[in-house]
């Protein structure tokens, strides 16, 4: 593990989609996310999380020091039991291993602690997000929760999106019965024809420091992971999606330099003025207010 | 009576879960005083000081929307897992349909407090320790906008923008309802008893927007 990251950072990330749904909302028969207010889009936190880790599994193929902790098809309690081998404990039996750290407990006091460590450690998400191990308290250890030092927010758009429904056809009939009936089967899908949404997020040093060991090289992975999460990403439903700008402020300390919400509102994003319907990347103006943005902050455009 | 402070703090969103409905997640109309803490302990916090919420003001009116997520429940049946485990040779997967959860929250939107709160001194701290250096670290802090972790609304995606509130007078969407109640509302845990830790219940009244914590009955 390279050295612990010693700047608090913020970002902002914009990323555009072209006649796709970036995001279905469960509630609206997967219809893309928009607040019924305001009809700007969303996108939700978790929903770029999980592209992130997809791109660090893609990229890393589960380097040491580099495994994904929530996974898809893996079950949660496989990896903690692998914190738990490596502390000594090799049963297989809940039970047995309940009482194995219970034991492990009264002889070490710290045992939660190396295994958060070790769970840290090896855990690229577990490092950046943090994790809720619970998993391990019903045997009186408390690796509880780490809180990750990277933290992200909703994604909205900058204009309203409007969501479209295409009806499309496909000629293969799902069963032999429908098949005597009819040719073809309706589908359905919705996409937003176009939308520019912005997000923005946190990275806390203190929190790498004293709990997670988040590091300058995780720093570098995420925003890699950040510009390339749709790029691996491509699927039928999305359409085209690209992260079009990543703006990071580097903070001189540890604790900051000036409050986020002063480094974010000099990010301004808008559509030029002669657009009445946004259709592409080149219809909006990103402008950096560089004057009202400390001079000990770096800013830095990633892409 | 300690030191006081006081706090604005605003956010686009913000979900303080009742615990009654933790499953799908449903927000108290207000910040708890659970919360509030959990902001100013984001800004600063040391083991010889502890932070208590006087009064809590709810500047902007109470709106909710709802948000439906993929989440993952993240306790699987031992059994199954036992079956991964002891196959080594055969790779056991559980799919992940298994494992994920859609779940409705409801939040608030667009919301704004001011947070008036005070430290009291705890028998951890260090004998260099003094309400005065802690009090003027919490405002440098607040001014310079630096914090220990970005502070947030009950969960981490909801962020909360902090700065000191200047207002002598902070005018709050309810400055005329002279008296509305929020019911029970969870006040904070008692960390007392780390094997037992309990919450706490307070009866929340809303009075012209305010939250007032001075002197209110805590129940068990």
């Amino acid at each position: 593990m390279g050295e612990t990251i010693k700047n608090r950072y913020e970002f902002v990330v914009l990323f555009d989609v072209e006649n796709g749904n970036p995001n279905g909302d469960p509630d609206a028969g997967n219809m893309p996310r928009i607040d019924p207010e305001s009809g700007l889009g969303l996108v939700t936190d978790v929903c770029l999380k999980r592209k992130i880790r997809n791109y660090v599994e893609t990229v890393k193929e589960d380097a040491p020091g580099y495994q994904i902790y929530i996974k898809e098809d893996v079950p949660l309690n496989r990896s903690d039991r692998k914190a738990c081998e490596s502390l000594g404990i090799e049963e297989t039996d809940e039970k047995k291993v309940t009482e194995a750290l219970k034991k492990l407990k009264r002889s070490d006091p710290d045992a939660d602690v190396k295994l958060r460590d070790y769970m840290c450690q090896n855990f690229y998400d577990i490092r950046t997000f943090g994790a809720v191990m619970t998993t391990f308290v019903k045997a009186s250890l408390n690796c509880g929760q780490v809180r990750g030092p990277v933290q992200l927010g909703f994604a909205r758009s900058i204009d309203p999106v409007i969501s479209q429904e295409v009806t499309i056809t496909r000629v293969a009939i799902t069963t032999e019965k429908d098949a005597e009936n009819k040719s073809t089967e309706m589908g359905r899908k919705s996409i937003v024809p176009y939308g520019l949404y912005r997000v923005e997020g946190y990275v806390s040093a203190n929190l790498a420091r004293r709990v997670t060991g988040f590091s300058e090289e995780d720093l570098e992975l995420l925003w890699e992971a950040i510009i390339n999460m749709f790029e691996l990403d491509h699927s039928a439903a999305r359409g085209k999606m690209s992260v079009r700008e990543l703006i990071v402020f580097k903070h001189s300390k540890e604790l900051g330099d000036c409050p986020a919400y002063k480094l974010f509102d000099a990010v301004e994003v808008k559509k030029k003025e002669d657009v009445e319907y946004p259709r592409k990347y080149n219809d909006y103006i990103v402008d950096i207010h560089y004057d009202t943005i400390p001079e000990s902050v770096e800013v830095k455009r990633m892409i | 009576m300690g030191v006081g402070v006081k706090v604005k703090v605003w956010g686009d969103y913000a979900l303080f879960s009742r615990p009654e409905m933790k499953v799908e997640r449903c927000s108290y109309d207000v910040m708890t005083p659970s919360a509030a803490r959990g902001i100013l302990e984001a800004i600063y916090w040391h083991p010889g000081m502890r932070w208590v919420i006087d009064k809590i003001h709810v500047v902007n009116p109470i709106q909710f929307t709802s948000v439906r997520r993929n989440e993952v429940k993240s306790k699987i049946l031992a059994s199954s897992v036992l079956q991964a485990y002891n196959g080594s040779d055969k790779p056991l997967y559980i799919s992940s349909k298994a494992d994920i959860v859609q779940r409705a929250s409801l939040i608030l939107r667009d919301v704004e407090y001011v947070i008036e709160a005070h430290f009291e001194m705890t028998d951890r701290a260090n004998a260099s320790d003094n309400p005065g250096k802690f009090k003027d670290i919490i405002m440098r802090r607040l001014k310079r906008g630096e914090c220990f972790h970005m502070p947030y609304f009950g969960c981490r995606e909801f962020p909360a923008h902090f700065c000191l509130c200047g207002d002598e007078e902070i005018r709050t969407a309810y400055d005329t309802v002279e008296e509305k109640d929020l019911g029970f509302m969870l006040y904070d845990m008692d960390y007392s008893d780390l094997n037992h830790i309990e919450p706490m219940f307070f009866r929340a009244v809303m009075k012209r927007g305010i939250l007032d914590l001075t002197d209110c009955e805590v129940v068990r």
